[in-house]
């Protein structure tokens, strides 16, 4: 079973690339110097606060703007574990999936669970667990094309393994 | 069931008959893009695949525009490792500085992007050459990277929201105004993964400068494209410019789309979006009294020939006013050159503006005009986000290139009525 678990940082609608990593730090691509800056623009706290597995929650349309793949890149580095949202932009959402970033689309989920919860993500069956609460919520599947490049670890290995 | 203008594209590329909303294919790509930002991650991604180079030499496009000339080392370095991978791979359309311009407004002005192109961009506004009638997208550095190593893409096709314009536009109403009303209307994520299809007589009255503005921020209302029918206008523009063979693609009559908006350009107004998203519009007669520090006339939404006109046209003549910083970024070497033989230069210079060589620099708080804290910005770009242009207590005003430079000449945010 592939699983998250971590404790949850919160944010709402319309997260943008920008201020998950702001572009004056787009002159390196080095994930731990982009992790080092990840979220700042709108948390100055999480990088200092995040550990290893650690779950961000937000509400719609997570990732939308620019392109940039630093994004997920910084997300991950910083240690995050998954990313749940009432929905992601398509760009960042393919990204993600591209660079093995866990993501899952969960609108019940996304607007319930509270900052600093403990929560599991099984990734197998979809299902989100708030350990703090008690609830449990099923996120949305991917497709089986989708879900083949996750589990290579992206779409690198993916297109190697073809 | 008939299919929208973006699926019969897709079903081509796909060596499909046809193709429905929802459907996960793969595409043939006509031209894969990326950007100094993009291209190292992609280049890095690329190395680990089992592949002896790009798929086509021809049909990758590399464009140093987002920090250059370079404005520190670690900006030079990620030029240097996309001049070698060019090189190495004799990547015919590589852009450095003294021909490059903003990726958006140099692909189609040297003739690369055509009707009927499925185009993939490591850079979120590639969506603009939906304005001649392509299929073209943003996408992350790794399927920059899987484009320029297999010439292809997965796609989950679209479904498509259709906007009807009709009517003609006042004066002063440029696309700037109906692509910011359009999001305004129906949010940042009011067309999340969908295609947005315009149609419609409105359209016959718009130059293709404005399309361009117009495709190019189909992003902003989280579209996965924007896309124009082929008119004469679209066709004689390809001609002036490429010497590929362009594919024209109708959408049929019974296609079905998730929704359809009217708008009537006749009853549009100079629009505006507030800080911090493009969709907090207001129209230029509810803005009030903002006191302004910086106007940006550029960037891949407006740094054309049109918009350097209308922005010229305003401020002839005139200084811009006292303490305010004007900053005019032709998009092109060739826009830049077009802008000079005109006299478009010596108005902006002799109005008190600074006219800068093609860079997305100040657009998204690279270098070129970065915002301190507290300071207010007119701006012709995308995008006003918390901290795009520098300081995360600075504000972004989007704006047409009338406004914009309205703007400069009373040192708060204006409509050109106004100053004429």
């Amino acid at each position: 079973m592939k699983a998250a678990n971590g404790h949850v940082f919160r944010y709402g609608d319309n997260v943008d690339t920008d201020v998950i990593i702001p572009a004056r730090y787009l002159n390196s691509s080095d994930p731990k110097e982009l992790a080092a800056h990840c979220m700042e623009d709108i948390d100055r706290d999480f990088v200092k606060n995040a550990a290893k597995g650690d779950i961000i929650v937000a509400n719609k349309n997570f990732g939308c703007g620019s392109s940039r793949e630093h994004a997920p890149i910084a997300i991950r580095a910083a240690g995050v574990s998954c990313v749940i949202a009432e929905t992601f932009a398509r760009i960042f959402y393919r990204n993600a999936i591209n660079i093995g970033l866990p993501i899952i689309e969960c609108p019940e989920a996304a607007q319930e669970i509270e900052a600093g919860d403990e929560v599991e993500v099984d990734f197998d069956s979809g299902v989100i667990t708030d350990k703090t609460k008690g609830t449990t919520y099923q996120g949305q599947a991917f497709p089986p094309f989708m879900q083949k490049i996750i589990d290579c670890g992206g779409l690198v290995n993916y297109i190697n393994g073809k | 069931m008939g299919m929208t203008m973006t699926q019969k594209i897709l079903a081509a590329h796909a060596g499909l008959p046809s193709v429905s909303a929802g459907q996960l294919i793969e595409a043939d790509l006509d031209l894969v893009l990326g950007n100094d930002i993009t291209s190292p991650v992609a280049i890095h991604e690329m190395e680990k695949m089992n592949v002896d180079g790009v798929f086509d030499r021809d049909k990758v496009a590399l464009v140093l525009d987002h920090f250059v000339p370079n404005k520190d080392i670690k900006s030079a370095q990620h030029c240097k490792c996309v001049r070698e991978f060019a090189c190495k791979h004799e990547v015919t359309n590589f852009f450095d500085v003294g021909e490059m311009g903003i990726e958006h407004a140099l692909l189609p002005e040297q003739g690369l992007t055509v009707a009927g192109d499925v185009i993939i961009g490591a850079d979120s506004h590639t969506c603009t050459y939906g304005a001649l009638g392509a299929f073209s997208t943003g996408v992350g550095s790794t399927d920059m990277a899987a484009g320029m190593a297999t010439g292809k893409a997965w796609f989950k096709v679209p479904s498509a929201i259709r906007f009807v314009l009709t009517g003609k536009p006042a004066k002063w109403i440029s696309g700037k105004d109906i692509i910011l009303h359009i999001i305004g209307m129906i949010g940042v994520d009011g067309a999340l993964y969908k295609s947005m299809e315009f149609v419609g007589d409105g359209i016959a009255h718009l130059t293709m400068d404005d399309r361009f503005t117009i495709a190019n921020m189909a992003i902003e209302a989280g579209g996965k494209n924007g896309i124009f029918p082929v008119d004469d206008l679209a066709k004689a523009y390809m001609e002036e410019h490429s010497k590929r063979p362009y594919t024209v693609y109708e959408a049929d009559e019974d296609a079905v789309y998730d929704e359809e908006y009217t708008i009537d350009l006749g009853t549009l107004r100079p629009t505006v979006s507030f800080p911090h998203l493009p969709e907090n519009t207001k129209t230029i007669d509810e803005v009030g009294d903002l006191k302004i520090d910086q106007v940006v006339i550029g960037s891949c939404t407006n740094g054309r020939m049109d918009d350097l006109r209308i922005a010229a046209s305003v401020l002839k003549g005139k200084k811009v006013a006292k303490g305010l910083r004007v900053i005019v970024i032709p998009a092109t070497q060739k826009i830049y050159l077009d802008a000079m033989e005109e006299g478009l230069l010596k108005i902006f210079v002799e109005a008190g503006a600074v006219v800068s060589t093609p860079t997305c620099g100040p657009c998204l708080g690279g270098y070129m005009g970065i915002l301190a804290e507290h300071e207010r910005c007119v701006s012709t770009t995308n995008r006003n986000f918390v901290g795009r242009m520098g300081h995360v207590e600075s504000e972004i005003y989007l704006a047409s290139p009338a406004v914009a430079a309205a703007s400069a000449l009373t040192g708060k945010l204006s409509g050109p009525d106004e100053v004429q």
